[in-house]
This record gives C-alpha cells, structure tokens and sequence, in this order.
C-alpha cells in the first residue's frame, strides 16, 4: 500500500507545489525529482506484486497486467522529465514562446497528467477509472494550446471536444455495466469494482453488456485513436510542446487501451455461452485494422514531423487493438509486448524529435535536412529510432509484430498479407521522410543545440534488449497478463 | 402499459424525463445563446429533479446528494459561468441560427428512435417502469452530441457538451439509483474543471480569431496538411 501511495500520490503533490513555484529552473530539478519518487514507488510496487501476487486493498488493484504499465508509465515520466527540463528551459529562456506563468502550468499539469495516468491504472474502480482518463484531457488540454498560436488553440479545442465527446460515450458505459452488475450483485456491494465485477463477469446480462461495450470502446477508442475519432491526435500532439508529445504518444494511448482491454475482459466473460461469444474481439480487431490501415496511408507525404509521428503512433495503437481483438495467448502476448516496446520508442522518438526541430528551428519535414552532420547524435538517435519502430531487427517491435504475424496467420490467415503490407507501406512512408531528414545535405543556418540523449539512449537500449532477450521476470509478467486476459498462459 | 396504470412516482419520473428530452430539443433548435442557456439550466433542473423524486422513493441519501449537487453545478453554478462569460464577450445579442434547422430536426428525431432501439434489450431486461427513461437519457446524450456537430458557435457546443453529461446524469440516476458517491463527486469535479477550462478557451480563440466561430478554426490545420508549398531539390 505505501509503494501505491509513493507512486501515486507524489506526482499529485506536485500539482500545487509546482503551481505555486516560481522559479522556472527549480521546478524543472522538482519535477524530475518527483517523477524520480514516483518511479521509486512503482519499482518498490512491481516487487512486491512479484513476490506477492495479485495486490488489491482500498480500492486499488494491482495484478500482472497494470503492473508493468505503472512502471512503463512512471519510467517514462521520469525520462520525459529529464528530457523537458533543459528543452522547457530553452523555449522559456531562448525562444520565449513560453512565459513564466506557463512555465508553471506547464510543469504542475504534467505532474497532473502523471497522477491522472497512474491512478486510471492502479485503481480497481471503473468510474474512478473513467474520472481519471478525463482528467488526463482537461490536464493536458491547456498543455497542447501552450504556444497560445492559433493552430495550437485550434487543435487544444479539438482535442477538447473531441475527447469529451468520445469519453461521455465511456461513462454511459460504464453506467449500463453498473446497471447490468445491480441485477446479479445483492445491495450494497460495488457494482463498479473491476474485481468483483469479474468475478460475476458470466452471469451478466449479455445483451446489456453488448451495449455497454459498444459505448466503452467509442469513448476510451477515441483516447486510443481509434479511426473515425482519431483526427484530434496529430493536431494535438504536433502543436503541444514537444515533452507532451511525447508522454501523450508514450502514456496516455497506452491507458486508454488498457481501459478497453479491461472491458473486454469482461464482456468476453459475460458473453462466453451468448450466440456471439467473439464479439468484442471482433469488434475490436475491426477497429484496429482499420485505424492500422488509414494511419499506414496517412503516414505518406507529411510535411510536418510530429505529425508524421503521431500518424505512427496511430499505427501502431491499431496493431495493438487488432491483436487484442485477435485475441489467443500468442496475439496478447504480442500485444502486451508491443504496449512496452512501442511507449518506450515512441516518446524516445519525440525527444529526438524535439531536438532536431529546436536544430532546424522548424517542424516542416522539408526543412529538416542533414542531421547527422549537424549533430550527429541526434541524426542517429532519429536513424535508430525509426528503424525500430519501422519494426526492423533486431529491435522490440520486430518482435512483438513477428508474434502478432504469427498468431494472424493462425486465426486469421487471410489477414496476414493485409498486416505485412501495411507494415510494409508504412516502413516505406516512415523512410522516404526520415532519410533526408538524417542524411539529406544540411542547409545553412542550423543551430546545434546542447542535446542531452541520455533518455533516448536508455530507451532504445531497452527496446534493443526486449528484441533480443527479453528478461524472466518481465516475460513472467507478460505471461501472467496473458493468462489473466485470455485464460491460458504462453510459456 | 398505460401510463395512467403505473404508480404516481413513476408516473412523475417519467413526465419529468419526457420534459429533460423536449428540452434538449429546445437546446438544439434555439438559436439566441441567451436562451440557449436558460433551457440548459431547466434541463439541468428536470434531471435534478427526477434525481430528488428517486432519492423519495428509494431513501437513498446517495440520490439527494446527486441531485443536489447536480443543482449547484448544472442549474446554478455553470449557467452563471456561461452568463459571466457571454457578458464578458459581448455577445448576449448573439444568435447562432441553424444551417439547415428542418434537416437537423429530423435527424434529432432519428435519433431519439435510434436511442429507444439501442436501449430495448437494456429495456427489456429492467422490469421497473423508468425502464424508458434509459431510452430517454440516451436519446439527450446523444442530441447534445448532434448539437456539437451542428452548432458553430463554441459556446453553443459547450452547452452540447454540458447537455450529454445531464443525459448520462439522467441514465445514472434512473437505472442504477445513481453511482457510487465518489465517482459521482468526481464525475461533478471533472464538469467543473471543463468548465473553467471552456471558459479560458473561449478567451483564448476570441484573442486568436476574434470570433467564436470553430469553423473558422477548422481552416487552419487544412492549410498546415494541404500546404501546396513544393519541396525544395535537397
């Protein structure tokens, strides 16, 4: 319980602290600090779940499933922070795009967005969960439009609406699920519960749960980025600062799809001896094989970098979709596998990012050019970092995508060219614009930057070591996940 | 089943609830934002309303503080925001008629049939007589969503916005006698924040546009994708 406190509860302490510090250099060293506490508290977390099993007291759960998110999160947060002190610090002290009061709103409503991301993972409750998931909108909201440009006021309004709608559509939801659990569980026990909810998962009331499903995935697959809803996401992740990109793409995408999976877990159960026992898995693969194939198109002729990389992101949150639709142990082992891989590369993707824009002083594709003779720590981080979500060996995702193959062409083998395609396309998307940006001749007028790679280093280092060999405790968990969601283990 | 047949409470509910849909009609066919936001405040008291008449019958003390703060925040609190915010903008006159007012309504009216067929096997399967008030409370959900589609004005898809969380307010309290308190107190704290959130925004795109037309908003981002600038030879 105390790790569960330290790892929660310290980046809501840095809510007020940070809003009220006034010196913008210090509440960068704070806000590392805190993430720094947060992740101590995770890691404390994760060892007594190995040692213990399954932690649930007061409300919060954590199983093998969330476990390894609460650190991926809290890691991530730490990394971020890293990277956004010296990056903050320039765009307030150099390009003054930022002034000191939002520098303060920044710093305390990314210690917000932590809070709101670990609680949505940590507690056991579904409309806690479904409070927790909107408060990461209205705590990011105000970050996206922190350029005050009226692009970025655009794509913070989008975002706004865009999200509000999509998760009102959850919490009527989560309102027939509640409605559903009424009918089996006696008064007075919490129908909102994700444990006991699961634990009378098969005596719910099918036809209700299919509708309640329908609603969950709407509203959470709109935070996913699943298709028709996707729009907001490019807009908000290529006019927020560069470190929220990165947490967005990293963090947020991943939570949402952790809410959808819990849901499925449920209807999956409630509906195991309906006449439609796959339907949510169904329902989900659809959605991400569509969302994976539009991204893949989309990721052709951008010319704005952070959003060709939030195409990508788009991408790889339909991969996931679609393999936990697929469903089978192999396809949410791969899934599972890819939530890690793909939040660890993508958010070293944006650091990098964020450095070559500050190098170019622009985020247009076309004017972004010769990196690696500029800097060449940078132009290999972005180099490495695209081959590896490229899905090239040996990184992570090449392994995660080789499972997800594999258990495509078990269930589903005439999806399998589909998938390869896609994949194939957006390799070829992802290149055509990053080869110049790396290696194109540079124009006059860059500005090296002092770049510190050290978050992109770990990263990448990780996602190397998970391609290659993926260490017992994490592969335990994984299975554990694996055999939570679909009732039969891998290893 | 008549309605004469079913007891008095139910009979008030549902009466109540066919009232909170007539207004998200209203809602969305009113075309001064003034007024627009006067319904906004009957809609919220309706569903307060029914929240109180479902605390009488049940006890439930949950139900009374549900529909008290839905009181405070949706027939007092926001209003009074919303008012502030117009006065502060200037635009109290303001009308934001619709593009195609008959063509809207008719989808409105779809979809409020498109709601009670959603919500026929939840229906069936509740044997209380508020069983058409889920119906009901999707069919606003939903017209408030349809009302964010059609309006241009961002005040006016704000008041979309705050119309879906009275629907699903109304759902919560007809069909579960409300949720648990903690995520009703949470649910009410993430209105707030949205609100004061609305409220910054619209200062933020009048700065930036100097209207709050959003379709004037949507242009913006079309030029950064369909920017037909050619790419400089490498």
């Amino acid at each position: 319980m105390m790790w569960i406190v330290l790892a929660v509860f310290t980046p809501l302490l840095g809510v007020p602290l940070l809003a009220l510090l006034p010196r913008a250099r210090v509440a960068g060293w704070v806000n590392l600090g805190l993430s720094a506490l947060s992740l101590a508290g995770a890691l404390g977390l994760a060892a007594q779940v190995l040692m213990h099993g399954t932690l649930a007291a007061h409300g919060f759960r954590v199983d093998a499933f969330n476990v390894y998110l609460v650190v991926l999160t809290a890691f991530v947060g730490l990394t971020t922070a890293v990277f956004s002190r010296p990056y903050m610090h320039y765009v307030h002290a150099e390009e003054k795009r930022v002034g000191a009061r939002g520098m303060r709103l920044y710093h305390s409503m990314y210690q917000g967005f932590l809070f709101t991301m670990l609680l949505a993972l940590t507690t056991d409750n579904l409309g806690i969960l479904w409070v927790a998931v909107e408060g990461a909108t209205l705590a990011t909201v105000l970050l996206v439009s922190l350029y005050r440009t009226p692009a970025a006021i655009e794509a913070a309004w989008k975002y706004f609406i865009l999200c509000g709608v999509g998760i009102a559509q959850a919490l009527f939801g989560t309102v027939a699920l509640y409605f559903a659990a009424q009918h089996v569980l006696p008064a007075g026990a919490n129908g909102l519960s994700w444990s006991t909810l699961y634990a009378i998962a098969p005596q719910l009331e099918p036809r209700v749960m299919v509708v309640a499903f329908v609603f969950l995935l709407v509203g959470y697959g709109t935070k996913v980025g699943l298709v028709p809803l996707h729009s907001w996401l490019p807009d908000a992740h290529s006019e927020g600062p560069t470190p929220m990109s990165a947490v967005l793409s990293g963090l947020l995408l991943n939570v949402a799809l952790y809410a959808v999976v819990r849901m499925k877990m449920l209807t999956d159960a409630a509906l195991a001896s309906s006449a439609t026992p796959g339907l949510a898995g169904h329902l989900l693969m659809g959605f991400g094989l569509l969302t994976f194939l539009t991204a893949v198109i989309s990721l052709h002729r951008r010319r704005d970098i952070k959003r060709l990389f939030s195409y990508s992101s788009i991408e790889h949150m339909g991969l996931m979709s679609f393999g936990f639709g697929v469903g089978g142990p192999l396809a949410t082992f791969a899934a599972l596998l890819h939530m890690l891989v793909h939040a660890l590369t993508k958010s070293s993707i944006f650091v990098t990012v964020g450095h070559a824009t500050h190098i170019a002083r622009t985020q247009r594709i076309e004017r972004i050019r010769g990196l690696i003779r500029t800097q060449p720590a940078v132009g290999w981080g972005l180099l490495l970092g695209v081959a590896a979500i490229a899905g090239f060996p040996p990184f992570g995702i090449f392994t995660s995508e080789f499972l997800l193959l594999a258990a495509t062409m078990q269930a589903w083998p005439w999806l399998t060219p589909l998938l390869v395609l896609g994949l194939v396309v957006a390799c070829a998307g992802l290149f055509r614009s990053a080869q110049p940006m790396v290696f194109g001749a540079a124009p006059p007028g860059q500005y090296p930057v002092r770049a510190n790679m050290l978050p992109v280093a770990l990263h990448l280092a990780l996602v190397l070591l998970l391609g290659i060999a993926i260490p017992a405790a994490l592969a335990h968990w994984l299975d554990q996940a694996t055999r939570l969601i679909t009732g039969s283990g891998l290893l | 089943m008549s309605l004469a047949a079913l007891p008095l409470l139910d009979q008030a509910v549902l009466v109540l609830a066919a009232m909170a849909l007539f207004s998200a009609f209203a809602l969305l066919a009113q075309s001064r934002l003034l007024a627009a936001i006067h319904v906004f405040a009957w809609q919220g008291l309706l569903v307060a309303a029914v929240a109180a008449l479902m605390g009488a019958a049940s006890g439930d003390v949950n139900l009374y503080v549900s529909a008290a703060i839905t009181l405070a925040l949706k027939v007092l609190l926001i209003p009074w925001m919303l008012h502030r915010l117009l006065r502060r903008l200037a635009l109290e006159r303001q009308a934001d008629p619709l593009a195609h007012p008959a063509l809207t309504l008719l989808a409105a009216a779809a979809i409020v049939v498109f709601a009670d067929w959603v919500a026929a096997p939840v229906a069936q399967f509740e044997h209380s007589a508020t069983r058409n008030v889920i119906a009901i409370s999707l069919a606003v959900v939903l017209l408030g969503l349809l009302m964010m589609v059609v309006r241009r004005q961002a005040l006016a898809q704000v008041l979309g916005f705050m119309a879906m969380e009275n629907g699903l307010l109304l759902a919560a309290v007809a069909s579960t006698h409300g949720m648990p308190l903690v995520v009703e107190l949470g649910v009410a704290f993430d209105v707030l924040v949205a609100m004061v959130l609305f409220g910054v925004f619209f200062l933020q795109i009048k700065d930036s546009i100097d209207s709050l037309d959003v379709d004037r908003l949507s242009q913006l981002s079309a030029s950064i994708e369909q920017d037909e600038e050619p790419e400089p030879r490498p």
